[in-house]
């Protein structure tokens, strides 16, 4: 088997006292969609923010694509080949759907300050090229009848799809969703799964998908890790993860609390 | 067709500006004063609101941008022109020196703003807005301990070039350039960056070398409305680039609205008029618990600011000149 | 050596004038995550207050006289303190915190240019009255104003009772709670609305008595007198660590001390801005300050 795109090795979190990781494993592979789940402050969103260079790890190396990722910045990161979506939708709010994708496009672009003044033939054919692009991404989500829209003025479920869909507009190879599904209502969750495979199908993505919900991580995923407490206490198929003892005392001992 | 349009309103411009220029002779000293000393406030506003508006990094430090253009400008010109062109230079030798000399002026401000950009990349908000206004204050210190450019009595006899020509040229570049770099797949960065820093750095956009450029760039032309300023009014005082001047600025970004050009345009028209309206109202008289009190209208422009800055904030964040709705989503 | 004890006391004594504004802008960057701008008018209008207040202290000066100048400029202070954020920055509360911080701007230019009108204050400075008699002696050399040595009792006096206000009543309680976590604090039955008010109240009365200090040193007073005392108590909060209520007093007399050391030199002409210098290399390298803990921005 080749080398995983992803891999975590023995990274360790913490802040001040408190180890929010504690020697995480976590390999993914090329085009393989894997789920992050466990109870709430597992350090799922933690884990998220440690492979996107918010953080960085205490202890512990993170490797991508043959490459140490670790002390890089979040945008060279997401240059890299690594982009994500917010557990609470960050989108910008002052700037159009349309916009909001097309800032995923800069990356690429070749035209700086100087072509964006100059306006010659070169700026104009590539800035068209992205505007096609931007609308080609806004079909396959449904959303570019509301091109022109603020993204905020969009109902919840689009706003939550317009994030992955800017986060596919970097051209990423693996896709870090979290909780993509978060306030949804069972159809449209289905929808939303249905969505991700077909997205991560097309562009051959590797997905890494954090989910409270364990129904919803099960019907899609190959893998699944689970956390608690920053602790990797089972990874397996979902099938494996279901019957682990471990797994069902760190969610039923959530149920219970008050 | 867009970007060819716009370029052609630039050359209309600048062919209307050196019209005018060639009329300007013939003007109203007073009323030339007035309305060059509107296009120099578009200049600050539309540059203050790169940096304010688009990028979102609150600076209170405009002026002292505008300082280092208008006395390194000056500086050229008094000191330097002189000894190059000779005693009587001739109008093209020595209006390029001048474009060269407000260039200069431009750039030394760039260099400043690279060195206020430089901290403002740890900095949110609020501790960015005290910072910058440091900037100003030590620049303003600088200067008023510079005894080469007066010190503090201020440089004077400074060659009195600034024409229509240049003020509104210069400002009809200011506008474009800022609208086109906004304007582009690059320039959204900038708004991405304002509107949410962590999302925006997701995106592949650099936060940090956003705001480097937005304050490298605005300072640039601060310089420049600075290097104009100097030499329209021909002497030039460090207390004259205080903070009260920064603040001027920034109620016209947020009068017109931060991060809408024409809106700030508008503002700087407007509060360009403001004292000058001021100064023909009548003083009002009224006596107060048997005291009179002359109610004059000039001293209050202070407190108008004051007012705007807090009713805009409490009613209008937005802007007064920020309209439309941009259509909703479904409709 | 007696030179470095007389620049020691000045610098103390300035020092300790930063500190008390200082508490100010760091309670209520505690509570609500703010700098309010306007604080350093406050601290213009404590001495104001004490100006007008004048009369009442009787014909001679006395010490009852100034303590109750004193403590009636302090509790003015206070309600105009609690009246701004009620009026200004409260409806703004659920915006975003640059809004707030212009609209203080907007506050402390209405003070300040308003103040200076002749039917308010007038744009002339006024003298202070002598609130106390004032008599210097020496030692070993070194001469030391009274009044200095009032600066400096009176700070250690008011930093204890705000010790006490803040680590012994329900209210400082409910202060730190709010401080800590804002919601979880609201949960637990805190009223936000009567600790933010409160805040606002203790560090206006604590600018208003940093007011009347400075003019009993400093006898001349205008509406812009708060202006440069306030930006730099404000850079002292940053480098004690802003939150911190011992890093404000710390930040205070340090500051003080590095502007009493300019000013004997002869670069005393920079003395203004050497504060805002100590501004930026402290963000730069330490923006945590002194005594403050970093803060993680959530994601």
């Amino acid at each position: 088997m080749s080398a995983p795109l992803l891999r975590l090795e023995r990274c360790t979190i913490r802040f001040g006292g408190l180890t929010a990781l504690a020697d995480l494993d976590l390999a993914i592979g090329a085009g393989e969609l894997v789920g992050l789940i466990g109870p709430n402050g597992a350090g799922k969103t933690t884990a998220f923010n440690l492979i996107t260079g918010v953080y960085q790890p205490t202890e512990g190396r993170i490797t991508f694509d043959n490459e140490s990722i670790v002390d890089r910045r979040p945008h060279q990161i997401t240059a890299h080949g690594i982009a994500r979506t917010f557990q609470n939708i960050r989108l910008f709010a002052s700037l159009s759907v349309f916009d909001n994708v097309r800032t995923a496009f800069q990356l690429r672009a070749r035209s700086g300050i100087g072509h964006a003044l100059w306006r010659g033939k070169a700026f104009r054919d590539e800035e068209r090229g992205i505007a096609r692009q931007v609308m080609e991404f806004l079909d396959l989500f449904h959303l570019s009848q509301h091109h022109d829209a603020p993204a905020k003025s969009l109902p919840y479920g689009d706003q939550r799809r317009l994030e992955i869909v800017r986060a596919l507009a970097t051209r990423p190879k693996l896709l870090l969703l979290d909780e993509p599904a978060a306030g949804m209502n069972p159809t449209e969750k289905i929808e939303l799964m249905r969505l991700i495979q077909f997205v991560q199908d097309k562009y051959h993505l590797a997905v890494l998908l954090v989910e409270h919900d364990m129904q919803v991580v099960m019907g899609i995923c190959q893998r699944i890790a689970v956390l608690d407490h920053g602790v990797k206490i089972a990874e397996g198929t979902p099938p494996e993860v279901r019957r682990n003892p471990k797994v069902i005392e760190a969610y039923l001992g959530e149920e219970q609390k008050p | 067709m867009k970007a060819a349009r716009s370029k052609l309103i630039v050359l209309a411009v600048l062919a209307a500006s050196l019209g005018v220029s060639l009329i300007s002779p013939r003007l109203d000293p007073y009323f030339l004063d007035v309305i060059l000393g509107i296009g120099i406030n578009i200049i600050l506003a539309v540059s203050l609101n790169l940096i304010n508006g688009h990028t979102g990094q609150f600076s209170l430090g405009h002026a002292g941008f505008m300082a280092v253009g208008a006395y390194l400008s000056a500086a050229l010109t008094s000191f330097l022109a002189p000894k190059l062109l000779g005693a009587v230079p001739g109008t093209v030798a020595l209006q390029s020196f001048f474009f060269a000399a407000l260039l200069a002026g431009g750039l030394g401000a760039a260099l400043a703003g690279l060195l206020v950009g430089i901290p403002s990349l740890r900095l949110r908000g609020d501790y960015l807005a005290i910072v910058t206004l440091g900037f100003g204050e030590i620049i303003r210190v600088i200067l008023q301990n510079m005894e080469s450019v007066g010190g503090a009595s201020g440089l004077h006899n400074i060659p009195q070039l600034t024409s229509f020509f240049w003020t509104f040229g210069l400002a009809g570049i200011a506008v474009y350039v800022i609208v086109s770099l906004v304007n582009s797949t690059y320039g959204r960065g900038f708004i991405a960056v304002r509107d949410d820093e962590v999302a925006a750095a997701a995106m592949g956009i650099n936060p940090t070398r956003y705001k480097v450029t937005a304050f490298v760039l605005g300072a640039f032309w601060a310089g420049i409305a600075g290097g104009l300023y100097a030499h329209l009014k021909s002497s030039l005082n460090p207390t004259g680039f205080d903070f009260m001047r920064s603040i001027e600025i920034v109620v016209m970004v947020i009068l017109g609205g931060m991060g809408n050009t024409p809106g700030v345009i508008i503002a700087a028209v407007l509060l360009t008029l403001l004292p000058v309206g001021l100064r023909e109202l009548p003083t009002l008289t009224f006596s107060l618990a048997g005291k009179p009190i002359d109610l004059v209208w000039k001293e209050l422009q202070m407190v108008i600011y004051a007012l705007f800055i807090i009713a805009m904030m409490l009613l209008r964040p937005q802007g007064l000149f920020t309209w439309a709705p941009r259509k909703k989503a479904g409709e | 050596m007696t030179e470095a004890i007389q620049q020691l006391v000045n610098g103390l004594s300035l020092g300790s004038i930063y500190a008390l504004i200082a508490l100010g802008y760091t309670m209520v960057y505690g509570v609500l995550r703010f700098i309010n701008f306007a604080h350093g008018d406050v601290f213009m209008l404590g001495a104001f207050a004490g100006l007008f207040l004048y009369p009442l202290a009787g014909r001679q000066p006395s010490i009852g006289g100034a303590v109750l100048i004193l403590v009636l400029a302090m509790a003015i202070c206070a309600a105009i303190g609690i009246l701004i954020e009620r009026l200004a920055y409260r409806p703004l509360r659920e915006r975003p915190r640059l809004n707030v911080l212009i609209t203080a701007i907007g506050v402390s230019l209405l003070i300040e240019y308003g103040g200076q009108h002749q039917a308010v204050l007038g744009k002339n400075p006024r003298t202070f009255p002598d609130l106390l008699p004032s008599t210097n002696f020496s030692v070993g050399g070194a001469v030391f104003g009274s009044h200095q040595l009032i600066v400096l009792g009176l700070t250690l006096l008011l930093l204890v009772a705000l010790r006490f206000i803040v680590l012994k009543t329900r209210i400082g309680m409910a202060m730190r709670a709010v401080s800590f976590n804002p919601q979880a604090a609201a949960l637990m039955g805190v009223n936000i609305n009567v600790v933010i008010s409160f805040t606002f109240g203790l560090g206006s009365a604590l600018a208003a008595a940093g007011g009347i200090l400075y003019a009993m040193n400093y006898p001349s007073i205008e509406p812009l007198m708060g202006v440069m005392p306030g930006l730099k108590a404000f850079v002292a909060a940053v480098l004690g660590g802003i939150g911190s209520l011992p890093g404000a007093a710390l930040g205070g007399l340090v500051l003080g001390l590095i502007e009493t050391l300019i000013k004997s030199t002869r670069w005393s002409n920079y003395a203004d801005a050497v504060a805002f210098a100590v501004l930026i290399l402290i963000l730069l390298f330490r923006p945590a300050g002194l005594l403050g803990k970093t803060e993680v921005e959530k994601v």
